[in-house]
């Protein structure tokens, strides 16, 4: 304790400028530094990407190749990524998981703005008790409540089959976005919003105005969280649209995929690659977003 | 007395207010009372029914609680799994994600392609990196333990052996460690770097400067990742059921009814045992009482956690 004090005393006077061109055995040192460090680097990034380099590799090879545990194509099977698309129902899986991301991320967008902004700004007696609230229903596995959720979209209102009970609930707040918008929200400074309200600007129009304009950075990244999370969601399409193959999505098909071409790794690894290729291509477009929601999370929190 | 003059008006305003707020947070009031509050209510009460999803529901009291908790086999195997898991993946992980956290910040040339690098993987839909994954280690056709092999290793069968599946999905979630990575690095360049420097004068070497001035500043940060790290865990499912059913070679189609947790029960989890018995076998008591096991253990060590603070709740103005 005392060391970590006495650590954060203010920083020591100046240094003398001789201190500043370095001796030859400093700049060795430095020169090791850096070498050990890229080298510890390029290992790491090839645990990273070298699986990616042995799916696509696969990807392209003959089904027999695929089978032989070679790194390297004989030949490069490009016709196996026109297979997938014809492959039956793989066209139906893009469109439905297209419609689940697409709706799911409008929905909860639209939805949880109006409750972040009043988490975030409005001072009313039992904001921090709300507040619990949306971080226990994060807290909650969704392992818990799927059982009567799923009685009553299939007996009462009769949706199974459907990726309906997956998108309807969008429409009501979803707790992580909320919980992230209000986290960037709080960083508004007040004084923008009293001044519109001067100016006469109701509170719909203040948080449509100012608030949303420069909120976005902060709403590009809970709707790409969305979009990821509806794409790569494997357990709601399962419980709700497993029984009707027309409703699959590409996360779920994918493995049932592979099940159906039990042999053909090749055509697989193509699939798979296919499911990955929106993300990614996301990702490029979209870095600084990524990053900038999931250093809030962490960080900001 | 102005004021009380006033007293309608501003009593108005109250009301005004309120009902303002009322209607900004109200799409969330609705979401949270019917798809959290009714679904949590009926949980609890058909974890005392007897109910097939056919015949209507009869009150049979703790008998779920006592079959899932005393007699059914599986339960205990499962449990153990998902415990397993949160212990080991949760700390491999802040450690792992720290490292490379700490790599990021030293490195001095291609920043960008390495943290690109580090990052992508996060980003793959976990039923893609499992499929890819189990076939990447598939011990007959797959490429690594050919690799493996040729250094003059003897690899793992990986995900077909009991012993070596779950340290397999260990592997396959320190591949998608980029969300952490990214946590800890802006961390990391949050602490200030005057204290750095001070520390240099003091003459601290590398582990004192961690110790001293890197850790206490971060440590709200890693306490963060360890609680939503033991959240997630505990919802461990997809990558789970999808490396076992293809590491089994079962071909599985709508309909087809087959046991989880290959090989030998070894990545059996909660999770998946509550979906195996509540929309496989129709055993929703039981499925009932199972979830809200693991509703009990999830709130049980977050709250325990969160009493050291992990952050969640600052920035409160």
């Amino acid at each position: 304790m005392t060391a970590t004090t006495a650590l954060s005393a203010p920083s020591a006077p100046a240094r003398p400028a001789a201190g500043r061109s370095p001796a030859p055995a400093a700049r060795r040192r430095a020169a090791l530094h850096w070498i050990a460090v890229h080298t510890v680097a390029i290992a790491a990034a090839l645990f990273f990407i070298l699986p990616f380099v042995f799916v696509f590799l696969t990807s392209v090879m003959s089904d027999d190749q695929a089978l032989s545990g070679d790194l390297w194509p004989t030949e490069w099977n490009w016709s196996n990524y026109a297979d997938v698309f014809n492959t039956p129902g793989f066209l139906d899986w893009w469109r439905n998981s297209l419609l689940y991301a697409g709706l799911g991320t409008l929905f909860t967008v639209c939805s949880s703005i109006p409750v972040a902004y009043a988490l975030a700004k409005f001072r009313f007696r039992g904001r921090r008790t709300a507040m619990i609230m949306v971080i226990s229903t994060m807290m909650l596995p969704p392992q818990v409540i799927v059982i009567p959720m799923y009685l009553v979209w299939a007996q009462q209102l009769h949706l199974s089959g459907s990726l309906w009970p997956l998108i309807i609930p969008m429409a009501f707040g979803d707790a992580y976005s909320i919980f992230l918008l209000r986290q960037f929200l709080l960083t508004i400074p007040r004084e923008y919003l009293e001044s519109a309200k001067v100016d006469g600007s109701g509170e719909l129009g203040t948080l449509l105005r100012i608030v949303v304009p420069m909120a976005k950075p902060g709403i590009a990244a809970v709707a790409l969280f969305q979009f990821f999370y509806c794409w790569n969601d494997y357990f709601g399409p399962q419980i709700y649209a497993a029984q009707n193959p027309g409703a699959w999505t590409l996360s779920y098909g994918l493995e049932s995929f592979k099940s159906a071409h039990s042999v053909n790794w090749n055509l697989t690894m193509a699939a798979t690659l296919l499911v990955m290729a929106p993300v990614i291509i996301v990702f490029f477009f979209a870095q600084k977003a990524f990053v900038e929601g999931v250093t809030l999370t962490g960080v900001k929190g | 007395m102005a004021t009380l003059t006033n007293a309608p008006a501003l009593r108005r305003k109250a009301r005004r207010e309120r009902l303002r707020t009322l209607g900004f947070l109200s799409p969330w009031l609705v979401g949270f009372t019917v798809f959290f509050g009714y679904p949590l209510i009926a949980t609890v009460y058909f974890s005392f029914m007897h109910y097939n999803q056919i015949e209507a529901p009869t009150f049979v009291g703790l008998r779920n609680w006592r079959y899932v908790l005393e007699q059914m086999p599986l339960f205990g195997p499962a449990l153990w799994n998902t415990l397993w898991l949160v212990v080991v993946m949760v700390a491999l992980r802040v450690v792992f994600g720290l490292g490379i956290g700490l790599l990021v910040t030293k490195i001095k040339s291609g920043v960008g392609f390495f943290r690109t690098a580090f990052y992508l993987p996060y980003l793959a839909p976990p039923v893609a990196a499992t499929v890819a994954f189990v076939f990447l280690l598939n011990p007959g056709t797959g490429p690594v333990n050919d690799i493996l092999g040729t250094i003059g290793i003897h690899a793992p069968n990986w995900f077909n052996d009991p012993a070596w599946a779950k340290p397999s999905l260990v592997l396959l979630s320190l591949w998608g460690i980029g969300d952490l990575m990214v946590i800890f690095m802006a961390a990391l360049l949050d602490v200030p770097k005057e204290q750095y420097e001070a520390a240099e004068l003091d003459g601290a070497g590398a582990f004192h400067k961690f110790r001293y001035v890197t850790w206490p500043s971060i440590t709200p940060i890693v306490m963060f990742a360890v609680v939503t790290g033991v959240v997630q865990t505990m919802q461990y499912y997809t990558q789970a059921l999808v490396a076992g059913k293809l590491a089994s070679g079962v071909s599985v189609g709508p309909g087809t009814v087959i046991q989880p947790g290959y090989p030998d029960h070894s990545t059996l989890t909660v999770p998946q045992l509550v979906y195996s018995l509540g929309f496989q076998n129709f055993n929703t008591g039981a499925a009932c009482v199972l979830s809200l096991v693991l509703f009990a253990i999830a709130m049980a060590v977050t709250t325990l956690l969160m009493r050291k603070r992990a952050g969640l709740l600052s920035a409160e103005d």
